[in-house]
């Protein structure tokens, strides 16, 4: 097997810099976001005892469960041991490191009490499937880093299979965790069913290979490095199933739902009457996430680059639109306390609760996919993770 | 004379005098220990360095066809003695707290109405303390759920685990109306705690309750369901009730009668 040469990225140009000072920029807004709601509480953003989790928990667990699908590029590598796919594995498990650090971090900002993260980290109640997600969390900082680690020093590259297919264990049943937040609650209507965690697990999958995917050309066009098809297309392949996979579960958990008398008002809230929700879910979801991502791939489009990054962006905007209608729809939807009843109070029972986010939630969320952003740039500069050349020759070379 | 030799008799070392102090050392002694060895009387006001008791469970009977239309005595009381701010008068309503509200229901069918007062079902199973990160939402042993104000981070994953909406932020900072034995802070959870303070001071009710009896409804009635001597254990017996989303097994603290 032929070797690769990794290599770091200059970094020296002003479009370095620019690129860098831009991000960087949003991670400020993201900051000041922060500073403002931690100062005067939640009462200036659109949340309420109504909608309790926001836009930033869309943000958070959309890159949480990104962070997890961006590994899987090097999981393809040393796991299931596909030569062409090592190359790719250095910046697969960066950008899976930036992603979480991105996703936690707007997480633990938009805590009523964030200046008590502390009290998280020491106080655990073992059936919260929240505590469960803490150790989730660090143990995936550790492992990534540790395989990571297994690929940058030649020292201990014998390590990086077992490393690898420990990250790789430990990433599935995190996403489990994650889809699990939802899975085990029992009071919504359309949360309390063990079919998200496998649904947030397929979700990962997309998501995570949409952004690889759009960093990955971006870094390579930008640095002037040769980029082949070869890596091209079957990255490409390897979404569209993917996309497919999740469209798959979201057409069975929607037609189960159906089926059953009692979830017939908060379907037909989320497909039909919904407003903005049924909107994101139609148009933003389904359409923008899936559909036209499919179209675009499997069709003669898919074989040129511009398109492929078109498909993989509508990936990531269906997919924010995906999370918005599950964390968001669901609470919008009153809770059912009295079948067959119609409810009215003081506290907007049995009433379609409205969400107008404010620009501080916005610009929090946002800081967490600047700090992802912000985190890969550097790194690539500091580090050996990018290949000097992955054309289709070199490529060729590795498979043989 | 008489005069003469009792106080004759009071004087220190004298029988009488010693029959007095061991009589009352003894009746002294029995009170204090008594309800802590014995647990004989914890329905009244215990001792702060006494753990609440699982003999006792708290809970509450509402009476839905007593609960008057337009009536909200039990939702000001409970503001006034645990310190929030009445909805009418916040300037944020659907980010204001609310620990108790009324309720009022319609069959669209039949057009019957009924009305009943929503607030924390203290349930033995409690989704909230099962979902907490850091243990702050948590059961006392007599069955009062809260929420421990020093380790609650802000998550609200309690309130999306609750399926009677009976917890809220505190969204903004606290004027400074706040009880003195009701803490609260900007950034926590907090939902109707059965005033906890109330009961642990030994006054075997709640506000709301006292409210609705004064105001003539006599709709609630809150006490010790373990107890079978007790009011709201002869009322459950006599009448039949309902949990709330009874199907989710949470076995409620709090029943309804004419839902």
């Amino acid at each position: 097997m032929a070797s690769i040469t990794f290599r770091e990225v200059e970094g020296s140009s002003m479009k370095y810099w620019l690129l860098f000072g831009g991000i960087g920029l949003f991670v400020l807004f993201g900051f000041l976001s922060y500073l403002y709601m931690h100062h005067h509480g939640h009462v200036v953003t659109g949340m309420d005892n109504q909608i309790v989790w926001g836009l930033p928990h869309v943000f958070a667990v959309f890159l949480i469960v990104a962070a997890s699908g961006a590994l899987n590029v090097a999981s393809i590598a040393s796991v299931f041991n596909k030569p062409m796919y090592k190359p790719l594995a250095p910046l697969s498990a960066i950008l899976a490191l930036a992603l979480m650090l991105g996703g936690l971090l707007v997480l633990v900002l938009d805590l009523g009490r964030s200046d008590r993260l502390i009290v998280a980290m020491t106080h655990f109640n073992f059936k919260s499937m929240f505590t469960w997600n803490v150790f989730l969390y660090s143990g995936f900082f550790a492992l990534v880093g540790i395989y990571l680690w297994t690929m940058l020093d030649r020292n201990v590259k014998a390590y990086s299979k077992a490393a690898g297919t420990a990250a790789f264990i430990w990433r599935l049943t995190l996403t489990t965790g994650t889809g699990s937040l939802f899975g085990f609650l029992v009071a919504r209507e359309l949360y309390g069913t063990s079919m998200l965690a496998p649904m947030f697990i397929i979700m990962s999958f997309a998501y995570g290979l949409a952004i690889y995917l759009m960093v990955l050309v971006a870094a390579y066009a930008w640095t002037g490095r040769p980029l082949g098809d070869a890596v091209m297309m079957r990255l490409k392949s390897l979404l569209a199933v993917f996309v497919a996979a999740v469209l798959y579960f979201v057409v069975v958990y929607h037609l189960t739902n159906l089926y059953f008398a009692k979830l017939g008002s908060v379907e037909s809230f989320i497909l039909r009457d919904g407003g903005i929700i049924t909107t994101l879910f139609w148009v933003g979801q389904i359409v923008i996430g899936c559909v036209v991502p499919l179209v675009i791939l499997l069709s003669g489009l898919g074989r040129q680059r511009s398109w492929i990054m078109i498909a993989s962006a509508l990936v990531i905007l269906g997919g924010i639109a995906q999370m918005y209608v599950t964390i968001i729809g669901a609470q919008a939807y009153p809770l059912d306390m009295f079948p067959g009843m119609t409810m009215k109070s003081s506290f907007y029972d049995g009433v379609i609760h409205e969400y107008s986010p404010t620009m501080a939630e916005l610009f929090l969320g946002l800081g967490g996919v600047a700090i992802a952003l912000l985190v890969t740039t550097f790194a690539v500069k500091v580090l050996r993770l990018l290949p000097a050349n992955l054309d289709d020759a070199t490529i060729a070379k590795l498979e043989h | 004379m008489n005069d003469m030799k009792s106080m004759s008799d009071n004087t220190p070392g004298s029988p009488e005098r010693r029959r007095f102090i061991s009589v009352a050392t003894m009746t002294a002694a029995g009170v204090t220990l008594a309800p802590g060895v014995m647990l004989i009387d914890v329905a009244h006001g215990r001792p702060e360095e006494q753990a609440a008791s699982s003999a006792v469970r708290w809970g509450m009977l509402v009476d839905a066809t007593k609960c008057a239309s337009g009536c909200d005595e039990c939702v000001s009381a409970c503001s006034t003695e645990n310190g929030w701010t009445p909805v009418a008068e916040s300037k944020h309503p659907k980010q204001a707290p609310q620990w108790i509200r009324k309720l009022e229901l319609q069959d669209p069918l039949t057009q019957a109405e009924t009305n009943l007062p929503m607030m924390c079902q203290h349930c033995e199973e409690p989704p909230c303390v099962d979902v907490c990160p850091t243990g702050a939402s948590f059961k006392r042993a007599d069955g009062i759920v809260l929420v421990n104000r020093h380790t609650c981070i802000g998550c609200r994953y309690c309130m999306m685990a609750c399926p009677y909406k009976a917890r809220s932020l505190v969204h903004e900072p606290l004027n400074d109306t706040q009880k003195p034995d009701v803490p609260r802070g900007i950034g926590c959870v907090e939902a109707c705690t059965f005033c906890v303070q109330k009961v642990d001071r030994g006054d075997g009710t709640t506000a709301c309750v006292e409210a609705c009896t004064a105001s003539g409804h006599n709709a609630l009635v809150f006490g010790d369901m373990n107890d079978p001597e007790s009011e709201i254990s002869k009322r459950l017996r006599e009448l039949p009730t309902k949990q709330v989303r009874a199907d989710l097994n949470l076995n409620v603290g709090v029943r309804y009668h004419g839902i």
